[in-house]
């Protein structure tokens, strides 16, 4: 199975062992990601809020490159994902935009999680399954992009989305409800106004452990970033303290395979998740 | 309080965003379901209305258009399928373009940060991008002598140990169609 692949910026820096995690994940079930060559950066909010032409261009670049290759794209992250689905509406409606850039709408985008998640994965998932991830207790967090708005993502459940809390049970986790799945954690507020982000991933943190979860389980590199590094802060801010490991949804299906490799990613971590999984005998 | 503004401006709104906005009535659900709404001057609900009055520097001066996050909550949820976010990227889009300084000023440095980093290098290099939003926005200076400096450094330094800062700049191939796209944006501005 190959499929055209489009990292994004922060998979080179920041989300580094989400890369790392799905370049081994994807080697175990035997996909080829084909890195789209020369791709740039799908514009994120910076675009979107400054001017329309660029919103549409940016992303639309990069969906001719996979559209010539013609094989589907997949992207790990929300924001990408985002961008490119809004740019394939506009591109393709009945009063489209054009930005001089052909898009026909022939492939399809998709991003990492409705990828791994597609049934044809799902024998060779359990499969792989070496180590189930027992007594684990996990709540999944979607965020805003993966789902919203819905005309534009085109997924089905934006309220309470299941993709993640089945994968989690299928790796032999326990999905635990919470109600915060599709709260926001402020994105890119983060370096201008860092009390909101604080306040946001404050109550984050606050639901995960009223709903006695033992980590939270993402598909954004900007959501795992936003709770993953600012745990000291809030903690201090607010008199407590927090630790709560924030893994992507491919370190744990790496975890469970058995993957070489998994100590090395969960080290980049700011909330050490070590100590949690030994406890639970799970590394 | 003026009521009626530049009535051109409703109509660039209107255009962007479609006749949906003037289905709105009322009902507060954008504002309820705002998470950021605790941080604006003017909640989502009275943005809509205030573009339907054409009441154009109060909304462009507000705090509203630069502390919300995109979160698309309020275009998911409005029952009238009025797209709220894209309402507020249409603000933030000609409040940029008129020059004035904005309520949260540091906002719209951060977002040309981001998109000069796309245009140096077709991809964004977080340090670089991190580095000139610092420095333009003040932030570096605030930070110097209020001693928060301190905090940030710190983050840096556990954030480069575990390998998570990329040092040198990525390299692109298609720069030079970025840089292309760029120059084409410029003539594609709303007002």
């Amino acid at each position: 199975m190959k499929v055209s692949f489009f990292p994004g910026c922060s998979l080179e820096g920041t989300a580094r062992e989400y890369g790392e995690s799905i370049e081994a994940v994807c080697k175990s079930l035997d996909i080829e990601l084909q890195e789209l060559s020369d791709w740039s950066c799908c514009g994120a909010s910076s675009a979107h809020s400054t001017n329309e032409f660029l919103s549409v261009a940016l992303p639309a670049r990069n969906l001719s490159i996979a559209e010539r290759k013609g094989q589907d794209l997949v992207t790990p992250c929300a924001a990408c994902f985002s961008r490119f689905k809004a740019a394939e509406k506009a591109l393709t409606c009945e009063s489209k935009v054009d930005v001089g850039i052909p898009f026909q709408g022939k492939i399809n985008i998709l991003h990492m999680l409705e990828f791994l998640c597609r049934e044809e994965f799902s024998e060779d998932i359990e499969k792989k399954i070496k180590r189930p991830l027992k007594n684990l207790k996990a709540v999944s967090y979607y965020g805003c992009l993966l789902v919203r708005p819905p005309r534009v993502t085109d997924t089905e459940h934006w309220e309470d989305p299941q993709a993640l809390d089945i994968l989690i049970s299928r790796l032999g986790g326990e999905s635990v409800f919470w109600p915060y799945k599709t709260e926001c954690c402020g994105g890119s507020l983060v370096l201008t106004r860092v009390d909101i982000i604080h306040r946001l991933n404050g109550r984050l943190l606050d639901m995960a452990r009223e709903a006695e979860a033992d980590c939270i389980v993402t598909a954004c590199p900007l959501c795992q970033a936003n709770l993953d590094t600012r745990q000291e802060e809030i903690g201090d801010k607010e008199g407590v303290s927090y630790d709560i490991p924030i893994f992507y949804f491919t370190e744990l299906m790496g975890l469970a395979f058995g993957n070489k490799g998994v100590r090395k990613w969960l080290g980049r971590h700011l909330v050490d998740p070590r100590p949690l999984l030994e406890s639970k005998g799970l590394i | 309080m003026e009521l009626i503004g530049d009535k051109n401006f409703r109509d660039v709104v209107v255009d962007a965003v479609g006749e949906e906005i003037f289905t709105c009535y009322q009902c507060y659900k954008c504002s309820a379901g705002c998470p950021v709404s605790f941080a604006m001057d003017m909640l989502p609900h009275q943005v809509i209305r205030s573009v339907l009055f054409n009441q154009k520097e109060r909304v462009l001066s507000s705090r509203t258009i630069w502390v919300c996050a995109a979160c698309e909550t309020c275009t998911t949820r409005c029952p009238n399928e009025i797209e709220i976010a894209k309402v507020m990227d249409v603000l933030r889009q000609i409040q940029q373009e008129s020059g004035k300084q904005a309520k949260e000023p540091k906002v719209p440095i951060f977002h040309k940060a981001f998109l000069d980093s796309i245009k140096k290098t077709g991809r964004v290099h977080e340090l670089t991008m991190i580095r000139n939003y610092t420095q333009k926005s003040g932030e570096l200076r605030e930070k110097l002598k209020t001693g928060e400096w301190k905090n940030d450094v710190k983050l840096g330094i556990k954030m480069f140990l575990r390998g998570k800062l990329k040092v040198m700049p990525p390299k692109c191939g298609g720069v030079k169609e970025v840089k292309k796209i760029f120059e084409q944006a410029k003539e594609h501005k709303k007002a």
